[in-house]
């Protein structure tokens, strides 16, 4: 039980780290490699409000997140675009994002160090212990889970219930077709791009009331995102959530009952089964 | 290297007055290189322990007005390399440093690998290389091996034993047992201290009843505490890095392992952890410590924190330094930029520095602290190998 509960408040983490990149990958079809950096300046921007001001990381994001969406609505817009535009076909543009993005995010890096120094930074928000059944768990791991929690089921009602949602998932699906049936790819595809780069940035607050981070780790969550990803099918939220799951209960449960030093092998072994047997992940659906 | 001696000799040839002049304006100065990684993974160490020594000593120097050579005092033009914590870089920029900027001394890389990657080419070019951020138990052989390479910090081993002593005290003094929980980051340095630790607990009258290594870069690290806190030890002790120190300290403090006797590596002497945990902090052993209570040591962390805007750790910042005072010691007694004769000069000679006289044996500082402790809002040193002021360990009581 307790295995469990650590591995489902490990699992909330992942899937906020994930659908960020689900979004801008799945729907404006940018693999963006500066996702992790992104989500380190969500880091940054909640451990100056709190040393700045005390303000709680949760609060903050109010005024980081707006900031994040227009940054990354401006990165769409002026570096992604011209390549959507001169892309002749999806595997193109997936190269040519790629490769941008992979110096995005070293620029990130350096503007992050130039900001705030390259230094280890941390602080206490909530440490202390709350008991769940009997067992203690850290409260800001409990917050940020609850926080995973409310932004992910906020995210798949409005992706499912609302009518922007239904153009994102049918660009998602299929953009020619949304195109053909007057859907907005480019506004909307800009829109998801923002979004994911939001969402990131909310990953970074919650995580950072947890965990030292520094301006270099970036490349650690962008890395554990996609396998995230790749693992839940790019195409379908729920996948990328359903995997972020299966990742933190499969990882806690061999720290806990096999060894910790072997939770990146159980890692990377669920993605290569995943991909060996279901090589279009575990909710996308088989291309025709 | 031929063409450029040809280069040379036809400037002598046609324009002497104007090479003699230039020459003259090379030596107004001395060049000093640094290298070390202001990105990649050690970044963030080299942040707060390495860069704001070179910077902190050059400002000095120069505000001195130089160092003073037998032709003059000089003041230092610094030329500085990121080597990306790339050994690859490292090597590179030692030699662009060597080679294209010409620079009269260069200082010692960050932490052990980098060091140990660039120790052949500071011994090809004949530098010296006063290492002040690398712990190995290789000196010996790599003293033989590269005659300019100098150590500073300490080995693994002793690290590892100087644990052992500290925890067989207070377990003879009987307050703890002799249960001990262990865990590492499964990383070269948490692997080689873990490795170096087993027989030397074992001997020391320990028992390991929690033997465990994670991943570098962890995102959870509750299994592992709660694993250790399950095996109901006396004592926790981690090889650990700066991200996990950080990591299980909390944890820790969350899950309730309150043993008397808590260790965690790397960081621990830092002054972020101090601020972060605060009281919380108050008897936690870690890796290295100072006597930061000397005039010297006072003078060093005021001027770290006026000139750098930062302060200084409380173990291998203050080395850092030390370095620097040596070689710049060693550079004025020898009044030129004669890098055999400053080698020589180093090998025999005891320098004062902030850390206490420093003396080589077989290139090795055989006296350094080994393990510190926060008290009072300060990491003391409570063991060393030889270096005076250790203040006596206490058994840490509860978060």
């Amino acid at each position: 039980m307790d295995t469990i509960l650590t591995g489902l408040l490990l699992g909330g983490t992942y899937a906020l780290i994930a659908v960020g990149l689900q979004l801008q990958y799945g729907v404006a079809r940018i693999m963006n490699l500066a996702n992790g950096e992104m989500l380190v300046a969500g880091a940054f921007g909640a451990f100056w409000f709190f040393s700045a001001y005390k303000l709680s990381p949760f609060l903050s994001v109010f005024v980081s997140v707006p900031l994040a969406f227009c940054l990354n609505w401006a990165i769409y817009r002026f570096l992604m675009l011209p390549l959507v535009r001169r892309a002749k076909s999806d595997g193109q543009l997936e190269v040519d994002s790629i490769l941008s993005t992979f110096g995005l995010a070293f620029v990130a890096v350096g503007v992050m160090v130039a900001a705030f120094g390259g230094e280890y930074f941390s602080y206490d928000y909530l440490a202390r212990a709350v008991r769940i059944l009997d067992s203690p768990y850290g409260l800001n791991r409990v917050v940020a889970f609850c926080f995973s929690a409310a932004v992910c089921t906020a995210l798949y009602v409005w992706l499912n219930r609302t009518r922007a949602g239904l153009r994102i998932r049918a660009i998602s699906i299929n953009p020619q077709a949304a195109r053909l049936v007057g859907i907005d790819v480019q506004r909307l595809s800009a829109f998801a791009f923002a979004m994911g780069g939001a969402l990131a940035a909310m990953g970074g607050a919650s995580l950072s009331t947890f965990l030292t981070f520094d301006a270099f780790v970036g490349v650690i969550f962008t890395l554990k995102a996609l396998v995230i990803v790749i693992m839940g099918g790019v195409t379908d939220m729920r996948g990328a959530i359903l995997a972020a799951f299966i990742l933190g209960l499969a990882e806690t449960f061999v720290a806990t009952h096999i060894d910790p030093g072997l939770t990146l092998a159980a890692a990377y072994a669920l993605f290569m089964l995943v991909l060996l047997f279901r090589p279009q992940g575990i909710m996308g659906k088989r291309a025709s | 290297m031929k063409s450029n001696l040809f280069l040379k000799s036809m400037c002598l040839a046609v324009v002497g007055t104007s090479l003699s002049f230039g020459a003259l304006q090379a030596a107004d100065t001395v060049k000093i290189g640094a290298v070390a990684p202001k990105t990649g993974p050690l970044a963030a160490g080299a942040a707060i322990t390495h860069w704001p020594n070179v910077q902190l000593w050059v400002t000095q120097v120069n505000a001195r007005g130089g160092l003073k050579l037998k032709d003059g005092q000089k003041k230092i033009e610094l030329i500085e390399y990121d080597d990306r914590t790339n050994p690859g870089e490292t090597i590179k920029a030692v030699q662009r440093l060597a080679t294209q900027d010409k620079a009269d001394f260069i200082l010692a890389p960050y932490g052990s690998g980098l060091n140990l990657a660039a120790a052949p080419i500071y011994a090809k070019y004949g530098y010296p290389q006063i290492t002040s951020t690398s712990i190995t138990d290789k000196v010996d052989e790599l003293a033989k091996r590269y005659p300019g390479i100098f150590f500073t910090l300490g080995s693994t081993t002793t690290f590892a034993g100087a644990v052992a002593d500290i925890l067989k005290q207070m377990k003879d003094a009987g307050t703890i047992g002799n249960r001990v929980a262990m865990v590492n980051v499964a990383d070269a340095f948490g692997i080689e201290l873990a490795n170096a630790a087993r027989p030397i607990f074992e001997k020391a009258g320990l028992e390991i009843v929690y033997d465990k290594s994670y991943p570098l870069g962890t995102q959870d690290l509750s299994p592992v505490v709660k694993g250790a806190k399950e095996s109901n030890p006396d004592a926790f002790v981690a090889w650990s890095y700066p991200p996990d120190t950080f990591g299980l300290t909390q944890e820790a403090k969350i899950q309730g392992l309150s043993t008397k006797a808590f260790y965690t590596a790397v960081a621990t002497a830092f002054p972020s952890y101090g601020g972060k945990f605060g009281a919380s902090a108050e008897g936690v052993l870690g890796a290295g410590g100072v006597n930061p209570d000397t005039p010297e040591m006072q003078a060093y962390f005021k001027a770290h924190q006026e000139i750098t805007g930062k302060p200084a750790d409380y173990w291998a910042s203050p080395m850092v330094y030390a370095t620097y005072q040596i070689l710049e010691q060693a550079i004025e007694a020898v009044g030129s930029l004669d890098r055999a004769a400053v080698t020589d000069y180093i090998k025999k000679t005891t320098f004062q520095t902030i850390m206490g006289p420093i003396a080589f044996v077989n290139q090795n500082n055989e006296k350094f602290w080994t393990v510190g402790q926060w008290q009072g809002g300060k990491f003391y040193g409570v063991a060393s190998t030889g270096r005076p002021g250790a203040k006596p360990v206490q058994a840490k009581s509860g978060w």
